[in-house]
């Protein structure tokens, strides 16, 4: 609504933003506040890792209680693939899904609002579980009982409705990603005309209504175990400590596609663009995004292999595993195939992406390796696994973000980024995640476990070097808030609707910042096409 | 027909959501039933199963005997001896001491397990301690007894097997430890 800001006072003022802001059922203010959200608990993720890797910069070292470091890698865990990567592509899907099909919004709009505030009232509560008597979760993410219901403190009942919120927010998300790209297309759009990120978020909309429900059935379980006397992993009471992780991993695996597939999504699209040539094999990278999330339901075992399970069992989910690299590996190969003889430029969301495809293929490998049960009975519980999950969802998911971030902000807010502060910022991160990563390969193959405050003093070298290459990660954060807020704030030169040379879709035949309400009055897909002249 | 898919989509979905609630509930009973049906679930039967009539004297198993106490249960629980060589079918009773150490009556519950895996459905138990609970008075001793044999099934490769017990405090379930800032006091 437009209101002549003269006539109003401050108070009036403010009940206006707040009532945009609270109340808003537009898809671009919603996915903005998804980005500002997830942004800020980046910074608050990034602290915890960053004292985590203060206390491990030395043998011995006692900056804080080993209690508090349990609470620190817990929470970590928790803050940064619960409350920043999964909002950081929500904002992505509410932003780019109904510009990309041609779509005035997402199909409900208001239901869009509340998946959001949710997630507030998540984070406010995981947080708060520092500064509450007893500690805050200190159990790993994966918050294995009995440990984390005869043992854990009080706070944990806390942790099990934040995680309830959050589950319920994804899931309105998921199934409001799903009717819309279905029902909301401009006539004409037929589902193999969809962008390949489109294609990435109904796939993982799928999976997300799939698993996320079995994982708030187990923390009501754990719920129950707590504070209901039941015995669902409890020995004594003729239940197993082992049904808890076959159903967590049951969610736990598809969940990590789930944030990989629309990182897979944002690669597709900007490659192409800074290859000035079409996604090559647009098929086969919808058949892989398919592949992949259907996989992805038998290979959970994979991180039990060390718990006793039957031979049969490790021997069918070691292939299984093994099996998804080959869709990934194609998606690898078509991404390159991309690039091959096109003609490349190398700006900011480019240089994120291209780091993607080598270091996410690297922390592949690393998956493979861990796939081979009898070798994982060495790795697992290492700091190998460590090495390899940080580089698939630093190295991959993050950096997706990031490129996906430089590559729409011009057309977000209209104005270009400085791409000399966005090179700083890729180089620093470049070194930092992998000075910081790769080290912690060797640690674990030299036999250093992961969550532990304390190590043997031969492991102090790689982990002064991973500590170094953290921090240089964290503060080069620093930069991207600032080419953020320069562009927000309207510093530095205008962006054309055409932001990139040679980028297709929709998006870009809308001006920079597109308007509030965009495709308001219905066109065909093929007058759409038709504007935008490519 | 995609009119009709398109009506019923938001149904569908908050269906198949609710669906897959239910069916992580329902996991709990189909994993018990599977792994028990396909025998690869590692737990021993909860039932007693006949004595065995026919011995195998082509091969000797060692069979070890391993206690725990869960949670410093104050108990002393240990087998009479650490292990024995059994032909497969041959029934054999062994025995364990359990004395409850407290100065109350306490129940316990013993819950065996089987190493490898794979061979607990192969160790038959005709009569074990670990079928009911067990009350113990304050400062009571009590010889338990377990009366098992191996099943001659059991597969070739297999030449040792540990079982395990676990006894756990079943006189107040609902009891946690005491814990302060992650530690128990």
């Amino acid at each position: 609504m437009m209101i002549d800001s003269a006539e109003l006072n401050t108070w009036q003022r403010l009940g206006h933003f707040l009532k945009r802001w609270l109340c808003s059922t537009n898809h671009k203010e919603i996915g903005t506040l998804y980005f500002l959200f997830s942004l800020i608990m980046f910074f608050v993720g990034g602290l915890f890792a960053l004292l985590i890797r203060a206390e491990l910069m030395q043998p011995g070292a006692r900056l804080f209680s080993p209690e508090l470091f349990n609470q620190m890698v817990t929470l970590h865990g928790l803050i940064m693939l619960l409350l920043v990567i999964m909002p950081a592509l929500s904002g992505f899907a509410n932003w780019l899904i109904p510009l990309m099909i041609g779509a005035p919004d997402m199909a409900m709009p208001r239901l869009n609002n509340f998946a959001f505030w949710l997630l507030p009232m998540a984070s406010s509560l995981v947080v708060c579980t520092l500064f509450l008597p007893g500690s805050a979760p200190n159990f790993g993410w994966t918050m294995y009982p009995p440990l984390s219901t005869l043992y854990a403190p009080p706070s944990t009942d806390y942790l099990i409705v934040a995680i309830h919120l959050m589950g319920i927010s994804s899931l309105i998300g998921a199934i409001n990603i799903i009717v819309t790209i279905l029902n909301l297309r401009a006539p004409g759009m037929r589902l193999m005309d969809l962008p390949v990120f489109c294609w990435s978020w109904l796939i993982t909309a799928f999976l997300l209504i799939a698993v996320m429900p079995v994982l708030a059935a187990t923390v009501t379980m754990m719920l129950l175990d707590r504070h209901a006397g039941t015995s669902f992993f409890n020995a004594a009471g003729g239940g197993d400590p082992l049904l808890y992780q076959h159903l967590f991993w049951f969610f736990g695996h598809p969940e990590v596609y789930i944030i990989i597939l629309p990182a897979f999504g944002i690669i597709s699209q900007i490659i192409p663009t800074f290859s000035r040539k079409p996604l090559f094999g647009y098929r086969f990278m919808v058949y892989a995004i398919i592949a992949i999330a259907f996989l992805s339901f038998i290979v959970w075992v994979h991180h039990m292999f060390v718990t006793g399970v039957p031979l049969a069992a490790e021997l069918f989910f070691m292939c299984t595993t093994m099996l998804i690299a080959v869709p990934t590996g194609i998606k690898v190969f078509n991404w390159i195939g991309t690039m091959y003889r096109g003609s490349l430029s190398f700006e900011t969301p480019m240089l994120f992406a291209i780091s993607f495809v080598a270091l996410f293929t690297i922390g592949g490998f690393s998956g493979v390796m861990l796939s081979v049960a009898p070798a994982d009975y060495q790795y697992q519980d290492s700091y190998f696994v460590v090495g390899h999950f940080h580089y698939v969802l630093v190295a991959g998911a993050v950096f997706s973000a990031i490129a996906g971030i430089y590559y729409w902000l011009p057309k977000m807010t209209g104005y270009k980024y400085s791409e000399r502060l966005g090179q700083l910022h890729f180089w620093l991160s470049l070194i930092g995640i992998n000075l910081a990563f790769l080290p912690m390969h060797f640690l674990g193959l030299a036999g250093m476990p992961r969550r532990i405050a304390d190590y043997s003093t031969a492991f102090t070298d790689f982990n002064q070097i991973a500590s170094l290459g953290a921090f240089i990660f964290g503060f080069a954060q620093l930069i991207f808030v600032l080419v953020i807020l320069r562009s927000i704030l309207g510093k530095g030169p205008r962006a054309h609707g055409q932001v990139w040379e040679e980028a297709q879709g929709l998006e870009w035949t809308l001006s920079s910042p597109p308007p509030l309400h965009s495709f308001v009055e219905q066109k065909t897909y093929a007058e759409l096409m038709q504007r935008a002249k490519f | 027909m995609m009119q009709v898919i398109k009506k019923n989509l938001i149904p569908a979905l908050i269906l198949l959501t609710l669906s897959m609630f239910a069916f992580a509930f329902a996991l709990i009973p189909l994993y018990n039933v599977l792994c028990k049906n396909l025998g690869i679930n590692g737990k021993t039967a909860k039932r007693a199963s006949g004595k065995s009539t026919h011995i195998d004297r082509s091969r000797q198993i060692r069979v070890e005997f391993i206690t725990n106490l869960n949670k410093q249960l104050n108990w002393n629980f240990y087998p009479h001896i650490q292990h024995v060589y059994l032909h497969p079918g041959e029934n054999i009773l062994i025995y364990f001491s359990a004395k409850n150490n407290a100065n109350h009556t306490m129940t316990v519950q013993a819950i065996p397990s089987v190493s490898p895996g794979i061979a607990a459905n192969y160790l038959k138990k005709t009569e074990c301690f670990c079928f009911t609970q067990q009350t113990l008075n304050a400062k009571q001793k009590k010889e338990l007894p377990v009366l098992f044999h191996l099943d001659p099934n059991l597969p070739k490769a297999i030449h040792t097997i540990t079982l395990a017990y676990t006894l756990f405090d079943r006189s107040q379930i609902n009891r946690a430890p005491k814990t302060k800032l992650g530690f128990i006091t």
